[in-house]
């Protein structure tokens, strides 16, 4: 058997979650004794491929076509698949990101393929099984999903998964796939780019903000804590329904989930629905004036106070430790 | 134009998660079903699209007879009528092929879902509708306009947004930004009771996932408040205890 790995990049360079995805696909291998293929498609540079080798992958795909150059679910699905069959792979990984949710269940119908979607954890397979591990109900548990078909679909939740190096020797080869004018029925018209933002769902440490605040106004001063952390800025949904930050900022039950290092709530008093969200994060701190705030039930780490007075001085703090670090 | 609004019935947002029979199974016991907010958002855009290009919207939801409440919410909310395929659904994939073989013989100019159920948290109704209908499918948008044959679609990317145009028929799965959630108002209740809800049987299929067990995440130790004068403090545990910075 074999086990093929989507390896997505963005801009030319692979993602921080493409070594997370090689890096779980290589231990599945592992436990198969099977051969790991990693597939890239479009533009990347030859340099940037061999890098997938140092992570586990026996083999490096690309696929030659301009047409690829640009992300286009239907078509991507479509080479993924081909690829899959061509190398007899019994088991697909690529990551849960916004363009694998699209890729994952398409893929799944072509292969006749079971699909996890989010997974957690490295199958278990016990007993000739084939069991995977995902979040569900948002975060407030995990389901153990069995997979009964012959080829299997996963999609790994970001920050989920340790990388690990496991180098290979490179082998990189070329796959010429057919494909329709059907599958590019879907145009790219722009891509705007948010500045130079961390990306939620794979940031390490997030600092997220809520009705505490008191208004938009005083986002600058948490913008200036996320930049001393590297962090990504992220919202509750009151803040982003309020219109005070945009929608793609709102993190709980009903935004996005993530699991980051360290999220830093500050002036969110925490919802279920948003502890939802943000339960799977490894370090939570919470800031808050009120000491009954709920949050700090689920917190590692807490600051009783006005956001006001404490974000300034962790500012100080953080810059004054980098100064003497 | 004819447009498709796929429902999920899922546990209310503030409902605490327990399992029963070992850990097998949801306990449902005392447990308010809701419409599925993302859902909520695509049949609130559906009716938008329809009102001003004059279409109607269809809502289908795969489930037993308990779900016809949240069925009837979206009649209210302005659906023109609903399809109930009559099953509890074992997965997405079992849901996706009943939809998609209501489509077969039902024809739709555009299918919305929400981006993905809070229940099971699957975001592959949409992408699976694509490929078995063989028409474009785009899992997270935060915007959608339809002008004639084509529609226009944002769609999420990590730390951006692609705008796509896409022509008819496609699937979409809708996020929130797509648009606000319809509160159904008097009319829209008294209407709903009488409005056409049919209900259909499931084709049978062979199912390849199934859930054989949950857990809960462990709980987290006591809170350590550090002193508001003191982050240095905050800084030092998160350095050298917690290690994350």
């Amino acid at each position: 058997m074999s086990v093929l790995v989507y390896a997505e990049n963005a801009g030319g360079n692979f993602k921080k979650s493409t070594f997370e995805v090689i890096s779980y696909a290589r231990a599945i291998a592992d436990q198969n004794n099977a051969t790991l293929t990693a597939l890239s498609i479009g533009e990347v540079d030859g340099n940037e491929l061999k890098i997938l080798a140092l992570y586990g992958a026996d083999k490096i795909i690309t696929v030659p076509n301009e047409k690829l150059k640009n992300f286009v679910n239907q078509a991507y699905a479509s080479v993924i698949a081909q690829v899959a069959e061509s190398e007899a792979a019994t088991v697909v990984v690529l990551s849960n990101s916004f363009s694998g949710r699209g890729l994952a269940p398409r893929i799944g119908v072509k292969l006749n393929a079971g699909v996890i979607d989010g997974a957690v954890a490295l199958p278990d397979q016990a007993d000739g099984k084939f069991v995977v591990k995902k979040t569900v109900f948002s975060g407030k548990a995990f389901a153990m999903v069995e997979l009964t078909s012959a080829k299997k679909v996963i999609s790994l939740t970001p920050n989920s998964y340790q990388i690990t190096e496991a180098a290979k020797p490179e082998v990189i080869e070329e796959f010429n796939a057919t494909l329709n004018e059907s599958d590019f029925r879907a145009v790219l018209k722009e891509i705007v780019q948010a500045t130079d933002k961390v990306s939620l769902p794979e940031a390490e440490i997030i600092v997220s903000g809520g009705r505490g605040l008191k208004g938009p106004e005083n986002w600058r001063m948490l913008e200036e804590l996320a930049d001393a952390l590297g962090a990504a800025l992220a919202c509750s949904k009151p803040v982003s329904d309020a219109g005070w930050r945009p929608h793609s900022e709102h993190v709980g039950q009903t935004g996005i989930a993530v699991s980051p290092n360290l999220y830093i709530a500050v002036g969110i008093s925490g919802a279920i629905q948003h502890l939802a969200g943000v339960s799977s994060s490894k370090t939570i701190v919470v800031i808050n004036k009120d000491p009954d705030a709920p949050f700090f039930k689920v917190a590692d780490y807490g600051i009783v106070g006005d956001a006001f007075e404490v974000v300034p001085k962790l500012i100080a703090a953080i810059k004054n430790n980098k100064a003497t670090a | 134009m004819r447009i498709l609004v796929c429902v999920s019935n899922v546990p209310d947002t503030t409902t605490k998660i327990t399992f029963t029979n070992n850990n097998t199974q949801f306990n449902t016991s005392g447990v308010q079903f809701i419409l599925n907010p993302y859902d909520e958002i695509a049949l609130a855009r559906a009716v938008e699209l329809a009102e001003s290009t004059g279409g109607s919207v269809t809502v289908i939801n795969v489930g037993e007879a308990a779900t016809e409440p949240t069925i009837r919410k979206a009649l209210a909310v302005g659906a023109t009528d609903a399809v109930r395929v009559n099953a509890s659904p074992p997965d997405a994939w079992f849901v996706a092929v009943q939809i998609a073989e209501y489509i077969k013989k039902n024809p739709f100019d555009l299918i919305l879902t929400g981006r993905e159920s809070i229940d099971y948290n699957g975001s592959k109704v949409a992408g699976m509708l694509g490929e078995l209908l063989d028409i474009p499918s785009v899992s997270i948008i935060k915007k959608i306009d339809v002008n004639g044959n084509e529609a226009m679609v944002e769609r999420e990317i990590e730390g951006g947004k692609e705008i796509l145009t896409i022509p008819l028929p496609l699937v979409a799965g809708c996020a929130e930004g797509v648009t606000e959630p319809k509160i159904p108002n008097m009319r829209g209740i008294m209407s709903a009771r009488t409005k056409p809800l049919v209900v259909v049987e499931p084709v049978a299929l062979e199912i390849n996932s199934t859930i054989i067990g949950y857990e809960t995440p462990a709980p987290r130790g006591q809170v350590k408040l550090v002193n508001s004068d003191n982050p240095e403090q905050l800084i030092e545990l998160l350095h050298t205890e917690a290690r994350v910075i």
